[in-house]
């Protein structure tokens, strides 16, 4: 059943997935970042309490929810590599971790930027900015753990069992935070009651968390396509392709 | 259409700092992952191909000892 | 030979408590930390007792958090290097129940310590009566699972020559569900209202981190030393 799946697991065959899924990623993309955006910013209405500053969030609510898809594509990459030993899963990790972080800056960034005129401060022990913080730092500790490493083969290794023990954690330490936030926090952040929302601030909406999610898919294969290399450079398929393509650039 | 006139847009109805300092962080993140993920690739042919060079050198030179 | 699982455990705890009481500096350093980091705190912020009561729970655990991590890096570092590690890891000894024994010895040396001197550290950061009874009590619960989240980041580091930041770096951002429920019991004792929510909240991590800890720090082990 599983036999077809098999293949994949090769490094070259892995590469060569890549090489042909990022192209198709990067222009579905492009296309809806693209539009999404230009709807948000232009066409969607402003919010009748936060006026304009709502347009923040066709970057901030994709932002927090692909960092965290991130960190799933992550935990599933990791329980792969460490079941079935599969070293192309461990590759995945690392190639992801990086846009993780990128999606978590933007996410933390966006955050502070909306909550200042909203809540008059730049940073508020919110339970979301709070977890997202957190989720920044077990990526920077994923990323640190694998640069430690000498031998990348023993860090690919450490770094799954570390990210499958943050991925038990995180949801822990969401409900923590969310619970330790209801108790310290009194009424200034949950003022930003949610009016359901008007369907024309929806679909700009949607189209850029899926265009995040294609950012993620697209920049996962390129950068899963380095790690590859990186890992297989002295091998005889490398040095084949790079002189091949060379013959085709020529 | 929701604003009137380019400066309306640039003004974002007061909230101009908040809400293009968020875009433009986003903008500026995303840009430096995807070119720093593509030149990484550019960077690693380079050096297969250093690397395949310099051994195919070595190899004319050892054939030349040879002869 | 066959060794039944309990004498694995108790043979290795008893070890590893010999080593450790032969060192008696990683012992008695870890404590001293935590004393003194918790002595800052007055000096720090002002002695006024109502500003201290306010900032005890979290001064206490945050003091306790650090000092765990003090002496972590050499929980198994001198079994890796004298290479004991790589033989267990090859003997027919189920390995999470030696690194259960070595949590445990862990835990008798660093936080069993801090529980006893916390009485001390309570009068100094003017914590009643029930409050202390709460600092104690989470301590007792919480303690074993610093030391069990902190010996996973150990045994992920083992092999590593410069491991003791990273450590923190893994560990820390884990402790905090820990940090939260067990400042907010000491909290909640401190004005007598009832706190055994969060213990049973402590309680069930702890089992959850005893029935998953020994078994990724026995992988993360067998990783380290491959």
């Amino acid at each position: 059943m599983w036999k077809w799946l098999h293949p994949w697991a090769k490094a070259e065959k892995a590469y060569q997935l890549c090489g042909r899924l990022s192209p198709w990623f990067g222009i579905i993309c492009l296309g809806l970042l693209v539009t999404g955006s230009v709807w948000g910013l232009l066409f969607a209405p402003p919010d009748y309490q936060q006026g304009e500053s709502v347009r923040i969030i066709y970057i901030h609510v994709p932002a927090s929810i692909l960092s965290m898809g991130a960190y799933a594509a992550m935990t599933i990459a990791a329980f792969i590599a460490l079941v079935w030993q599969i070293k192309m899963s461990e590759l995945y990790i690392i190639a992801v971790a990086p846009i993780g972080i990128g999606f978590t800056l933007i996410a933390l960034l966006t955050g502070a930027a909306w909550g200042k005129p909203m809540w008059g401060t730049w940073w508020v022990w919110d339970a979301r900015l709070t977890s997202e913080l957190i989720l920044l730092f077990i990526y920077i500790g994923i990323l640190a753990l694998y640069n430690a490493f000498e031998d990348k083969n023993t860090a690919g290794k450490a770094v799954s069992i570390f990210t499958l023990v943050g991925s038990i954690n995180l949801p822990i330490i969401h409900y923590s935070v969310v619970w330790w936030n209801t108790l310290h926090q009194g009424a200034t952040v949950s003022k930003m009651g949610k009016p359901s929302m008007e369907m024309s601030m929806y679909w700009p909406l949607l189209m850029n968390i899926i265009g995040f999610g294609f950012l993620l898919a697209y920049l996962g294969c390129v950068r899963m396509q380095n790690q590859i290399l990186l890992r297989e450079k002295h091998r005889p398929w490398v040095k084949k392709m790079v002189m091949e393509g060379d013959n085709h650039a020529v | 259409m929701q604003f009137e006139s380019i400066e309306a847009f640039l003004a974002m109805g007061g909230y101009a700092t908040y809400v293009w300092l968020s875009w433009g962080f986003t903008l500026l993140v995303l840009i430096a992952v995807t070119v720093a993920s593509i030149q990484k690739t550019k960077q690693i042919h380079k050096e297969v191909r250093e690397s395949l060079t310099r051994e195919k050198r070595i190899n004319q030179a050892k054939e030349a000892d040879l002869l | 030979m066959a060794l039944s699982n309990w004498a694995v455990y108790s043979a290795t705890l008893k070890r590893d408590l010999k080593l450790a009481l032969r060192q008696k500096v990683d012992v008695v350093n870890p404590l001293f930390f935590y004393v003194l980091v918790i002595i800052l705190f007055p000096i720090g912020i002002g002695p006024e007792p109502d500003l201290l009561q306010r900032v005890a729970p979290g001064v206490i655990w945050i003091a306790a958090l650090l000092s765990t991590l003090l002496g972590v890096e050499k929980l198994f570092k001198e079994d890796y290097d004298d290479g004991v590690l790589e033989q267990l890891i090859l003997s027919p000894v189920p390995l999470p129940v030696v690194v259960m024994a070595k949590m445990t010895a862990h835990w008798c040396t660093s936080g069993l310590p801090i529980i006893l001197i916390s009485p001390l550290l309570a009068a100094f950061l003017n914590v009643n009566a029930s409050g202390l009874l709460a600092v104690i009590l989470t301590l007792l619960v919480a303690t074993p699972l610093l030391s069990i989240i902190a010996a996973i980041g150990a045994a992920l580091t083992v092999g590593l020559q410069k491991g003791g930041v990273l450590i923190s770096l893994l560990v820390l951002p884990l402790n905090i569900p820990i940090l939260i429920f067990a400042t907010s019991a000491v909290d909640n004792a401190m004005s007598n209202s009832p706190y055994n929510g969060q213990l049973a909240v402590l309680t069930a991590f702890l089992i959850l981190a005893m029935m998953l800890g020994p078994f990724a720090v026995s992988s993360s082990l067998k990783v380290s030393v491959s």
